[in-house]
């Protein structure tokens, strides 16, 4: 059952990711101003909305397991906040190859997106810095939980803080697209964005199944000796 | 509620007193900011501004802060002293709060100390400095409790504190320099204190779940 | 090929790269394991043999 839906998403995914992709490069028209270069938007700005998912959807699972003690939420909180990190990732490097071809720099402080990434990047990395050097059990996965709830909070708070920052740092503020997008773009990015959402939920529930067939080798190893 | 701020009235006075009795976190508090800012002597250039001076004043109360949290928990570890602590009938952020408000104690000493000491050092300090100080401590202490706790039953221990706690330090940083550097310090010294009261409550309800299995 | 050309490659590119990491962490996590479950059968098959010879002395 379990296993038909994971099937079934790495279908969809494989179906909107090639819908993307041929709607980026062959359907959308070069925007005006930035050029070809500006078709990095279509997949840098679907990646960091798809790691903002996978935080508030790890932090969701984390208040699950704090207030119902949902079986299970904590491995699905760590499995989401993972996938968060990798797309986090993937945002620093595309955003960082954006800053490249849009400001001659790789890495612009005045980018605040950019910024917020870096440091949401470090926090989740603590995050799994905790998990590891903690012994696994309900005291881990409280520690866990509050961590990623945490994580949720911070997000508009080193946000508001780096906009703050920003005018006593960098005066000028970059904004990295137009204020108004064309039909088609508005549409590639859609699709794009769905694609992403979900490559990262195929990719979320393929780790999920490994993580619980590790679990369950595991009992069944008991069992036997 | 009053029986609550006693049980924190309690606790926190506990605290202070070992720490008078064995002086291993204060003196070390002083020690180091001092040492840092003597050492932000060497590493600011000649002629550089004072504004550069007054971020590294900011980097040295974090790293100072960043010193006590990281004894706080030595003595319930090491003595087995929380599980003493959560035996006793005492609500759980009680705990918390007791254990922030000593912090924030040795942390405001090793202030009292720096502050004069950077005056005298590098420039003066203005009131929105030291009102961007206050704030700032308050929300180092709530949160970092929190995540000294964590820290503290962790096999990295120390090591793992910095980490933990640097990114959720980072707006305060922020606050704090704009409030020392700006021209109108009213919207830091704000989003200082909506900083303190949002992960105050934050920390407030979750340490419960920090402490007990 | 420009030179804006070349970092939307390079872009996409990383993109691709990182899902084939995570496949090649799938495949190491797939191979350990087949081993764990071929250590189970093995352990499930000594146990059936150590039941079985009871099994000829009472039959």
């Amino acid at each position: 059952m379990r296993n038909n839906t994971v099937v079934a998403f790495a279908a969809l995914t494989f179906a909107l990711m090639t819908a993307a992709i041929s709607l980026i490069f062959f359907y959308v028209p070069t925007d005006a101003d930035q050029g070809f270069s500006q078709k990095i938007f279509y997949f840098h700005v679907p990646i960091a909305l798809t790691a903002y998912a996978c935080f508030g959807y790890g932090a969701l699972k984390a208040l699950l397991h704090l207030w119902r003690r949902s079986p299970g939420a904590d491995l699905e909180s760590y499995v989401a906040i993972h996938q968060g990190v990798i797309f986090g990732a993937l945002t620093l490097i595309t955003g960082s190859i954006w800053a490249k071809i849009s400001w001659g720099v790789w890495w612009a402080w005045s980018s605040n997106q950019l910024v917020l990434f870096l440091v949401l990047f470090l926090f989740y990395s603590a995050y799994f810095m905790l998990r590891f050097s903690v012994e696994p059990g309900p005291g881990r996965a409280n520690m866990s939980a509050v961590y990623a709830l945490f994580g949720v909070v911070l997000i508009p708070v080193s946000f508001f803080a780096i906009r703050l920052a920003n005018d006593f740092i960098h005066p000028t503020v970059f904004t990295s697209r137009g204020p108004q997008m064309a039909g088609s773009m508005f549409l590639t990015f859609c699709v794009s964005c769905a694609a992403m959402l979900s490559l990262a939920y195929t990719l979320y529930r393929v780790e999920l199944l490994g993580k619980r067939l590790d679990a369950d080798l595991k009992d069944l190893k008991e069992l036997l000796t | 509620m009053s029986r609550y701020l006693r049980d924190v009235a309690t606790l926190a006075r506990k605290d202070v007193l070992l720490e008078l009795r064995a002086r291993d976190t204060l003196p070390a508090m002083l020690l180091f900011v001092l040492s840092a800012l003597v050492t932000f002597h060497f590493v600011l250039p000649a002629h550089s501004s004072q504004l550069a001076a007054k971020g590294l004043l900011w980097v040295a109360i974090v790293f100072t802060a960043l010193l006590g949290l990281s004894r706080a928990f030595v003595a319930e570890r090491e003595q087995r002293l929380m599980d003493g602590l959560l035996l006793s009938p005492v609500d759980r952020s009680a705990i918390w709060a007791a254990k922030g408000v000593a912090t924030l104690v040795f942390l405001a000493l090793a202030e009292v100390v720096a502050l004069p000491a950077y005056a005298i050092f590098f420039s003066g300090i203005d009131g929105a400095t030291i009102a961007g100080v206050v704030l700032a401590d308050v929300g180092i202490c709530a949160v970092g409790i929190l995540l000294a706790a964590m820290a503290s039953v962790s096999r990295a221990r120390e090591l793992l504190l910095p980490l933990l706690f640097l990114p959720l330090a980072i707006p305060i940083v922020v606050g704090g320099v704009g409030a020392s550097i700006a021209g109108g310090p009213g919207r830091y010294l704000g989003f200082l204190g909506l900083y303190d009261a949002l992960f105050a409550i934050l920390s407030w309800a979750s340490f419960e779940y920090v402490v007990a299995e | 090929m420009t030179n804006g050309e070349k970092y939307v490659a390079a872009a996409y590119l990383v993109v691709f790269l990182f899902v084939l990491a995570y496949v090649l962490i799938m495949a190491t996590k797939l191979t350990r394991l087949r081993r764990d479950v071929s250590e189970l059968v093995e352990l499930a098959r000594q146990r059936e043999e150590k039941v079985e010879p009871k099994q000829v002395v009472v039959g």
